[in-house]
């Protein structure tokens, strides 16, 4: 174990930081769009009336005070009221999170299915006819806008084959769309890595030691292979898993998804910006910390990586 | 089982693969050709005016002569908007708006990593730092938060996707630097009066230049993307100008009875990705292998 806390330590110092620059954007941003009191108040509010918003706002003290008002918020999780559901915008986006959850591990989950399987029998056959047209799907997957893919799973499998609903979330058979959806990106780079590392275990020295001891084909892949190829797998998918959510901003508004990724497109509608802003900073603080458990568990794998 | 695994061992016979790649890579050329002429001369080839509406004519489907006498050959839109010249008009929006992210990104990416390299120190780290924190975060959410905030327009959405994609640049050519840096011929151009600059425009640059061809390739495909990405969710080019992603969104609504009005740019959309990003790859094991890992 050796090594592992000045590791532990660089990437929380990381996170910490990313978790920073994201909040002090988020503020910028807020001040550059303007006075949000007129927002708040009627068209022909008094004067006073306006004042008296902006102090209690803390609008009308200097800009370090401000942002340091902020940032001692966002570590409360305060984000102010959402002016559209009229609670606290916090609130709003945690009772939206479950969806989001929901459709990222079914998407996660359906990607490593189907891709893991792909992978390992590309390259087992390699240059064969499944091996050609799954790495060509692949790339499609891996180009393919995500926006697009949802659209033409909605046209071709929803309208013209009647098997699935085309929106919503009721029931298993409204989570099979957008998973697929979503999931599409992860599914075509996990099958492509993965076939690429079994090709490279498959041609390593002790891969022909164990061919040339007698080991049987299918234990030589199931054992020595897929042990030896599963580090890279493990960061890459740990990543993707990060990028997932993402996605769900795009594959929640093409299907109706009631996560926070739709939620932030209709808070933007709504000039609903509290909302929007906590929506940023979830998904961040979700995306920094999914990011940080990889790390550390490929730190753990791996123990090269921690000195690099 | 174990004929398989021999087979592996065994490369692919050379023609066939050439053969197939250079038939690839032709049709790949001849679309970017079409998709960039379609852009330069859209309103010599596009056969309507793409935002002319026609009540008579609404959601027509792909035909030769139409309630309005002209022919459609992807059909009209709910606006009875000729299709294929939104189609053709759309190539604009997204090369022009493809391109200045790519120039974009490639200025402010480029400057910042010849400044954290000749640099080096405290400026070095921050440049870097901020490096990390972006590629940790997904962008899409803060060019949405962005772009809420400011209002979608031409150039907001250029900046915003421009800034998306410096880090690979940045990167690129701070090690470039750091590798001349240490080297003696550089020591001695400074000892005999060179500008950095004139380091910069003798040595860096001529070392990383495939290098960064090989970036602005892939994010081109990449901004091209976001671009429609964008569009779609109604943050990026407004109606009524035509943009494939903006398409695919008006689109969406009449799916079930007017499938060709968000299949036909999306479909060129998901082309042009694919040939530019598989270009970007091609170029990548060209002229720059060491690329490979990122």
């Amino acid at each position: 174990m050796r090594g592992l806390l000045p590791f532990l330590a660089s990437r929380l110092l990381r996170a910490a930081i990313a978790l920073w620059l994201v909040s002090t954007v988020v503020f910028v941003v807020m001040r550059l769009s303007g006075d949000p009191v007129p927002l708040l108040l009627p068209p022909y509010a008094p004067q006073s009336e306006f004042a008296r918003v902006r102090a209690e706002l803390g609008l009308d003290r200097p800009l370090p005070v401000q942002y340091a008002v902020f940032l001692g918020s966002v570590v409360h999780g305060d984000f102010g009221q959402s002016i559209h559901f009229r609670q606290p915008a916090i609130r709003v986006v945690v009772g939206y999170l479950p969806a989001t959850f929901e459709l990222g591990l079914a998407a996660f989950a359906l990607a490593l299915l189907v891709a893991l399987p792909i992978g390992i029998v590309s390259a087992v056959k390699r240059n064969s006819a499944v091996d050609q047209a799954t790495m060509a799907l692949a790339l499609v997957g891996q180009s393919a806008p995500t926006f697009f893919i949802g659209i033409l799973l909605i046209l071709i499998v929803s309208l013209k084959l009647g098997l699935l609903p085309t929106s919503g979330r009721e029931g298993w058979q409204s989570l099979v769309l957008p998973a697929l959806t979503l999931g599409a990106f992860t599914m075509a780079s996990i099958a492509r890595l993965t076939r690429s590392s079994v090709l490279e275990v498959l041609r390593a020295d002790y891969i022909r030691t164990a061919r040339a001891k007698g080991v049987s084909d299918a234990v030589v892949v199931a054992k020595h292979t897929l042990k030896n190829a599963a580090v890279p797998i493990v960061t890459i998918t740990g990543l993707q898993f990060g990028t997932l959510l993402g996605g769900a901003v795009v594959t929640e508004t093409v299907f109706a998804w009631p996560g926070i990724g739709r939620l932030a497109i209709q808070s933007i509608y709504n000039r609903d910006y509290p909302v929007v802003q906590c929506t940023v900073f979830i998904s961040a603080v979700l995306f920094i910390v999914i990011n940080f458990c990889v790390d550390l568990i490929y730190g753990l794998l791996d123990p090269r990586v921690r000195s690099s | 089982m174990a004929s398989s695994i021999l087979a592996s061992a065994r490369a692919e016979p050379a023609p066939s693969r050439a053969r197939r790649t250079r038939a690839l890579a032709a049709g790949g050329a001849v679309f970017v050709a079409l998709l960039i002429v379609a852009a330069l001369a859209a309103p010599v080839i596009a056969p309507a005016d793409p935002i002319r509406q026609s009540l008579r004519g609404r959601l027509s489907a792909p035909t030769l002569s139409g309630a309005d006498g002209r022919s459609h050959l992807l059909g009209t839109d709910h606006l009875g908007r000729d299709v294929l010249s939104r189609v053709i008009y759309g190539a604009r929006v997204s090369l022009l708006v493809g391109f200045a992210a790519v120039i974009v990104g490639g200025l402010v990416g480029a400057t910042l990593g010849l400044v954290a390299g000749f640099r080096g120190g405290w400026t070095d780290s921050m440049i870097m730092t901020l490096a990390d924190a972006q590629l940790a975060f997904p962008f899409i959410l803060l060019a949405i938060g962005i772009i809420a905030v400011l209002g979608p327009s031409f150039h907001t959405l250029i900046v915003v996707i421009g800034l998306s994609g410096w880090v690979t640049y940045a990167r690129v050519l701070r090690s470039q630097v750091l590798v001349l840096r240490s080297r003696e011929f550089v020591d001695a151009i400074h000892a005999l009066g060179g500008s950095v600059a004139r380091v910069i425009a003798r040595h860096v640059l001529p070392n990383v230049l495939s290098s960064l061809v090989v970036i602005a390739t892939l994010e081109l495909a990449r901004a091209i993307v976001l671009e429609a990405t964008l569009s779609f969710l109604g943050l990026g080019v407004q109606p009524p100008t035509p943009s494939w992603g903006g398409m695919v969104h008006e689109g969406r609504e009449y799916l079930d009875s007017a499938w060709w009005i968000s299949t036909a740019p999306g479909i060129v959309l998901m082309l042009t990705s694919i040939v530019v990003s598989r270009t970007g790859d091609w170029l990548r094991d060209l002229l720059d292998p060491t690329l490979r890992g990122e």
